[in-house]
């Protein structure tokens, strides 16, 4: 990767921070877990996938799904740099008069379905996934999961049938931020070790730092990583990450936080700052 | 025709249908080798079964999915709301051995709370044919229209031949005034039987077919209300949201009551036995159906 694209994904990326920090406010959003994911959705969007608003209805076209659809203000942020998005309708977040809100909605322009529920888009990408093999065309199909969301007994049972029909054009990219709702993954439900698991449900796993653009690059370049399996990265990602005021805390999964709040966010994220933040803690499913 | 024969026929017209299932496939044994492009198995996996077929639906695909009607309606039932529901995608979900056609399997599979829950969801529509026939005329239209559909497939041996089918159409035999009967699905031949002893009787009865309890066919059930001296409502399911709310429904909604006898489970799973050992036990026989017709006619 040439310096010159690392430090433009790098700026994406922080633009896509700042979007999400915006959105923290006047009824907030899920920000911890929107910040972990956002190099993974900034790298896939720019380097990765072949979709556009040029190819939006083109079947040839390769698909996202954001399954853990609570991290969509990084989807959202993504699609405003991208350019797909203006930036004005971030204001409409949570207003009656748009469909931005909690969760993905189709009626916004890159959106292929709308999640929320855990569990789901998994399966629903195995069934496009299988469409295009069935039709004979080379889409590439992406899915997010969260490291939570692999607490549904729903994502193993579409692993099962997903291996079962060797869908090498599937990528599942884990959000491995440690994290679920309330608590640390392993100090609730327990899932490493996790390459062993997706291994053992027939999947080629390959373990990456999340953030790392250099390192992500290396790893999906190699799709499909191996032929009739399911290529699956694991990215190790930091929750909140880019604010060190609310890294890694089980407290700061969904916040709402006080215009004077996101402005030293902001600051904090330039790294000019560190910010002081009062609002209450909300645990919000 | 068969269920089969109909299906094959679809797809080779339209290669947009698919044949899934989470591994029911009494209804198509031989037709796999035929379709081969055109069918899915998922295994045991109702849920993985609904959320493939909204991602095939996403593709320009009509799915038409199969499974026991109990899993598929309530182990599927976020997955129908969320995926299909939600979408608004054209998803046909076909539940094989609904109500007592389960017969002796026992309450885990007896679906009789599946007309209530699938059409609370948003857009989805229910179809429930009265026999092979009823079926064979009703799914051309179903699986063909835009919207997504529940089906309570029934291969039951007809006892006459039905009229031609619309969607939210029901169909009327005789145009008696002392009851009307309404019924949907298999117990229509119960109910087509009952008919016959009544008239036996000198009872004039109109027998109402519901066919699709959603949409339902609002102006066919008045009209029974308005000029029929007792409303009965017949079903295989349990006395709430099945076709007896429904009748309530459309009454409050036009501020009109009537006299309404309903023949429903009582809040309680049925006895499972072989088919015709439950419908004496639970009171569903033609005979019973029309002794207690004629009580509440006070006759």
């Amino acid at each position: 990767m040439t310096k010159e694209k690392l430090n433009e994904l790098q700026q994406t990326a922080l633009k896509v921070r700042e979007h999400i920090i915006r959105m923290s406010g006047n009824g907030g959003c899920f920000i911890g877990a929107s910040l972990s994911c956002t190099d993974l959705i900034v790298y896939l969007y720019k380097e990765f996938l072949n979709v556009s608003p040029k190819n939006f209805k083109d079947p040839n076209r390769d698909y996202f799904f954001l399954s853990k659809g609570h991290d969509v203000p990084a989807l959202y942020g993504t699609y405003v740099e991208l350019g797909w998005l203006e930036e004005d309708r971030l204001k409409n977040h949570l207003q009656t008069n748009d469909f931005i809100y909690w969760h993905p909605n189709r009626n916004i322009p890159g959106i292929e379905f709308h999640s929320g529920s855990l569990g789901h888009n998994l399966s629903v990408a195995c069934g496009v996934a299988l469409d295009c093999k069935l039709r004979k065309q080379n889409n590439k199909v992406v899915v997010v999961v969260g490291d939570g969301e692999l607490n549904e007994g729903s994502m193993w049972e579409a692993l099962l049938v997903a291996s079962a029909y060797k869908l090498d054009n599937l990528m599942i990219i884990v959000d491995r931020n440690h994290f679920q709702a309330n608590l640390m993954t392993e100090d609730l439900i327990p899932l490493d070790p996790l390459d062993k698991k997706f291994e053992a449900f027939g999947c080629c796993p390959i373990t990456v730092d999340g953030h790392n653009f250099e390192m992500l690059e290396e790893t999906i370049s190699k799709f499909p990583f191996e032929e009739n399996k399911i290529s699956v990265i694991i990215a190790e990602t930091v929750r909140g990450k880019g604010l060190p005021s609310i890294e890694k805390r089980a407290d700061r999964w969904f916040v709402n936080f006080k215009e004077d709040e996101i402005q030293q966010l902001i600051k904090e994220l330039h790294g000019e700052q560190s910010a002081y933040l009062t609002s209450e803690t909300i645990i919000a499913r | 025709m068969t269920y089969s024969e109909l299906v094959l026929e679809l797809i080779n017209k339209d290669d947009r249908y698919m044949i899934m299932t989470s591994e029911n496939r009494a209804a198509f044994r031989n037709l796999p080798p035929l379709i081969k492009n055109n069918f899915i198995d998922t295994g045991i996996t109702e849920q993985t079964l609904i959320g493939m077929a909204a991602g095939f639906a996403l593709r320009g695909r009509i799915p038409i999915v199969h499974a026991l009607a109990t899993f598929l309606t309530m182990r599927a039932f976020e997955f129908i709301r969320t995926d299909v529901g939600i979408g608004n995608l054209p998803v046909k979900i076909v539940g094989a051995v609904p109500g007592f056609l389960s017969d002796g399997n026992g309450p885990t599979h007896q679906a009789i709370e599946d007309v209530s829950i699938m059409r609370g969801i948003p857009h989805v529509n229910v179809f429930c044919p009265a026999d092979e026939d009823d079926m064979m005329k009703g799914l051309p239209k179903v699986f063909s229209d835009p919207t997504p559909f529940y089906i309570r497939y029934n291969t039951t041996t007809p006892l006459t031949e039905h009229s031609n089918f619309e969607i939210g159409k029901a169909e009327t035999f005789g145009n008696g005034k002392d009851v009307a009967i309404l019924v949907y699905g298999f117990l229509f031949g119960e109910a087509f039987k009952a008919k016959s002893i009544l008239e036996a009787k000198g009872i004039s009865v109109r027998l109402i077919n519901i066919r699709t309890p959603k949409p339902v066919d609002e102006q066919t059930l008045l009209k029974a209300a308005d000029e029929c001296n007792l409303v009965v409502t017949i079903e295989d399911h349990f006395i709430t949201g099945g076709l007896y709310t429904i009748l309530a429904e459309v009454l409050l909604r036009n501020r009109k009551t009537a006299n309404v006898l309903p023949f429903a489970l009582m809040n309680k799973w049925f006895k499972p036995a072989l088919l015709n050992d439950v419908l004496e036990y639970e009171g569903f026989t033609a005979e019973q159906i029309a002794v207690k017709i004629m009580s509440a006619l006070g006759k």
